[in-house]
């Protein structure tokens, strides 16, 4: 066991507790993995002006093949050219953009306002959790992509718009889990205890039930990343989601999915792209699950 | 001497754990005989469940290994023996009753179903006869309607009839061993007592040899023949009961049978002058709604606690006995706000009927809660320090290094070092953890403590332990107690006054000496009776009749009877 591993409370200042936590994160060879992927995909984002080897909306001439066929990963074009001579390296890097945000903004809004709802229906119940479950089953009921088209259409299609249509498609998993979750945890000695000393439902809530429900947050807000970078390709397949030119992971997929045997490279690189991206968030998710459980001190 | 049935031989069993391997039992050795009874007892921890698996073949893959000596049924080897010739040996030649019986069985099986799937792997009889061998089986394990209870599924039967049946499962094939582990520590003493007579019974009428394990050296002097006892792992001492608890060689089994509360050996209670009450109850009445219908509509009450009045004095413990379900625990919660109530409750002269959590707040700091699992009623997530110190943060009672001070003079309170503030809850043992719990209730300065069977999950040594510093907190602060228990022993220790309660109504009401030793109601007579004794040479008193215990569930409008309280001698009160 080592000081660093876990985080002593209060003791150290909300700056030490972070670098605290970076370094436990950094010193598991899965969650280091996870966290320089994360880093070098952010990296990628910010700077991708800079880093991009070609243009990712310019259709290149010497970008197709002789009989018009777009070009396989090598020479010039790294990672190939797609259907309109457009490096695909390029567009994946300016992708990069599209994907982190939605994956991470709608994904956050998912997590906060799943977890809130979960968390407020289990710890109160009665007539709250009566109205907020029956709401959530509601949404759970309607089709997921119908409701995404018709928030899509309403709204003028932006990024913004269209994470926020994703978040609200999104967080009803996470409201069940955390409902489910938080109603047995409510009923634990622990929490009897606190009401019994007279502490207030906000403390009860974020002190004591909250640290007891990030595992399942971690594990299913990691989760979501890739179903959402995917419900975003779906929706900009449709014409909803990210308006072409502009690039995405998955609008990249989709655009040219019809021609995965002819240029299966198309396919391949954005996909991997998804996958690491899901994996890294993942890595990252576990780790830090176990480091910020005391039980689990010194068992890695 | 005939030949032993069971033979264990320098059985070692080892644990794999991140800090390598650790030996649980070392080197254990012990016969059973036909129509025996071996008590394998000690505290948790002691390897004594990992014996009961290790002969069933059960022991936990891949964490656990034998990794030594051998186990002998008559001639066959148990220890690397082959999973399919296991299959066969238990239940037809060992069987094995666990503590949890509601766990044990399947929920969604009814009781012949069970049955006869014990009777038809074994090939124990033909599918014809099945049924009515079921049948049979139910009345040797003195179940009533039996034939009724054939159709049931398990949560329809009572803890009591439940482990009845897992004796019957348990004997469909006839075993030469019978193992059980625990078999009575969930239920109510009077059930443990009934469940206790039967396995007797039975072995008498079948030779069956048993193999008991317990941590009662209550129910150890009612049931063995022979003890072993065990420390860590390692034998400590083995002996016949009689000879173990009068002359007991070794200094572990000295130490434990001294920890061990008796029945009716308890020193007098300092009388106490009549101090200023704390607490005042009057007509307390506690009722949960079971909803149903269409409509969900309350359709029935559960009449948890009905019209209790009690006062308890400053420097008074007040015990609350009874058996589960009676609604002690019930009033200790509705004492706190914890659960939903009529009728008057007064905290040191302030009416408390009605209060919001606002108001509550103040009386918080005169009357305050331990329960009963140390380890499930602390947070895992949070230092100790952070757990005793957050009632003083949560009353605005002291901050910065005056909060650091006063809890830390609260681990010395409690016997526990300053140091471990910094440690989670995991780190500490059930002793130890639940000495931080009462350092937590104190922190406010309570004038009232509602223990809810608070050191019922502790081992005997611990338990004397907790109960003396309980007993020193209330000698230096002038505490006064509720003390929930269903253990009488402990509570003849503790209790100044004794009030025992049943289905949610109090039947008797005295001094501690006027209850427990001059009963007057049926109930607490028989509530008496059935603690087992840690006295081998006591003679088994003879069992009041069991008497269905009724319910405490009513239709909506009806409530049952009053039961009114007669003096019957000067502070003393029965019901009828």
């Amino acid at each position: 066991m080592s000081a660093t591993e876990i985080v002593p409370p209060r003791a150290q200042s909300r700056q030490r507790r972070v670098i605290g936590l970076i370094r436990a994160l950094m010193k598991r060879p899965r969650s280091a993995f996870g966290m320089v992927v994360i880093v070098l995909m952010v990296g990628a984002a910010v700077f991708a002006p800079l880093i991009m080897p070609h243009d990712p909306f310019e259709q290149s001439f010497d970008g197709l093949s002789m009989v018009g066929a777009p070009l396989p990963p090598g020479g010039d074009f790294i990672l190939g050219t797609d259907l309109l001579g457009r490096d695909l390296a390029s567009r994946l890097i300016f992708g990069t953009r599209t994907s982190l945000i939605i994956g991470v903004l709608a994904n956050g809004i998912a997590i906060l306002l799943g977890a809130g709802v979960g968390i407020t229906a289990g710890y109160f119940g009665g007539w709250i959790a009566a109205v907020l479950m029956r709401f959530t089953d509601l949404m759970m009921a309607f089709p997921a992509l119908l409701l995404a088209i018709v928030l899509a259409a309403i709204f003028q299609p932006s990024l913004l718009i269209v994470a926020l249509v994703i978040a609200m498609v999104n967080w009803v998993q996470m409201a069940r889990v955390i409902y489910t979750e938080t109603r047995s945890l409510a009923e634990r000695d622990f929490i009897q205890v606190q009401r019994a000393l007279g502490a207030g439902h906000l403390r009860i809530l974020l002190r004591h039930l909250l640290p007891h429900l990030l595992s399942s947050i971690v594990v299913f807000g990691t989760l979501g990343i890739s179903t959402t970078v995917l419900l975003e390709a779906t929706l900009s397949f449709l014409g909803v989601g990210v308006q072409p030119p502009t690039p995405s992971w998955g609008n990249i997929i989709f655009e040219n999915q019809t021609y995965f045997s002819t240029a299966p490279w198309l396919v391949f690189f954005p996909g991997l792209a998804i996958v690491l991206l899901a994996l890294a968030f993942n890595l990252v998710g576990d780790a830090l699950r176990d480091i910020l459980d005391p039980t689990l001190k010194g068992r890695h | 001497m005939s030949q032993p049935v069971l033979t264990v031989r320098d059985l070692s069993v080892q644990v794999a754990t991140p800090s390598g391997a650790q030996t649980v039992l070392d080197r254990l050795g012990f016969d059973l005989h036909a129509g025996e009874t071996l008590c394998l007892a000690g505290e948790s921890g002691s390897g004594k469940s990992m014996t009961a698996l290790a002969i069933m073949g059960l022991l936990p893959k891949p964490m656990c290994r034998i990794a030594g000596g051998s186990i002998k049924l008559g001639e066959t080897e148990l220890v690397g023996l082959a999973d399919a010739q296991y299959r066969r040996i238990r239940t037809e030649r060992i069987a094995m009753i666990f503590q949890e019986p509601m766990t044990s069985l399947n929920p969604l099986m009814t009781v012949r179903q069970q049955l006869v799937e014990a009777l038809l792997q074994h090939d124990a009889c033909s599918h014809a006869e099945a049924p009515r061998r079921a049948l049979q089986l139910l009345r040797d394990v003195q179940l009533t309607e039996p034939e009724r209870r054939l159709k049931q599924y398990p949560h329809e039967l009572s803890g009591g009839m439940r482990q009845r049946v897992m004796i019957a499962i348990a004997l469909a094939c006839d075993p030469e061993v019978l193992i059980a582990d625990e078999p009575t520590t969930a239920l109510d003493v009077t059930v443990q007592a009934e469940i206790l007579d039967l396995i007797r019974k039975l072995q008498r009428d079948h030779g069956t040899a048993v193999l008991m394990i317990t941590h009662d050296m209550g129910v150890v002097a009612e049931m063995a023949d022979r003890v072993v006892i065990l420390r860590h792992g390692q034998e400590m001492e083995s002996a016949p009961v009689r000879d173990l608890f009068a002359a007991p060689q070794s200094d572990y089994a000295r130490e434990l049978l001294a920890a061990v509360p008796r029945l009716g050996t308890a020193p007098p209670r300092r009388e106490k002058p009549a101090a200023e009450p704390v607490l005042e109850v009057e007509g307390l009445t506690v009722r949960f709604p079971i909803r149903g219908g269409v409509l969900n509509r309350v359709q029935a009450q559960v009449h948890a606690v009905e019209n209790v009045s009690f006062q308890i004095g400053a420097g008074e413990t007040l015990a609350l006995v009874g058996e589960s379900g009676c609604g002690k625990s019930t009033i200790g919660k509705a004492l706190l706000g914890l659960a939903p109530w009529t009728g008057s409750v007064k905290v040191a002269s302030q009416q408390t009927q009605g209060l919001g959590p606002a108001a509550m707040k103040p009386v918080r700091r005169v009357i305050q809660m331990v329960f009963q699992d140390p380890g499930a009623s602390l947070d895992a997530r949070m230092t100790v320090g952070e757990q005793v110190a957050e009632p003083l943060q949560i009353h605005s009672l002291a901050s910065g290094s005056e909060l650091s001070d006063r809890v830390a003079h609260l681990f010395r309170r409690v016997g526990l070092s300053p140091d471990m503030m910094a440690r989670f809850p995991h780190e500490f043992s059930g002793g130890q953890r639940q000495r931080i719990n009462i350092a937590r209730a104190l922190s406010l300065s309570p004038r009232l403590i509602v223990a809810d069977e608070s050191v019922s999950a502790l081992d005997v040594s611990v338990q004397a332990q907790v109960l003396d510093l309980l007993q020193e907190i209330q000698d230096e602060d002038g505490l006064a107690f509720l003390f929930i228990s269903h253990d009488m022993a402990v509570v003849e220790q503790v209790a100044d006054r004794v009030m025992v309660m049943r289905l949610g109504q109090v039947v008797e009401e005295g001094r501690r000496d006027a209850v427990l030793r001059d009963p007057r109601h049926a109930y607490t007579r028989r509530l008496l009776s059935a603690v087992p004794q840690p006295d081998p040479t006591r003679p088994r008193p003879d069992r009041i009749e069991t008497e269905a215990l009724g319910s405490p569930v009513y239709p909506v409008g009806q409530r049952p009877e009053l039961l009114r309280l007669t003096e019957v001698a000067k502070g003393h009160f029965a019901a009828e």
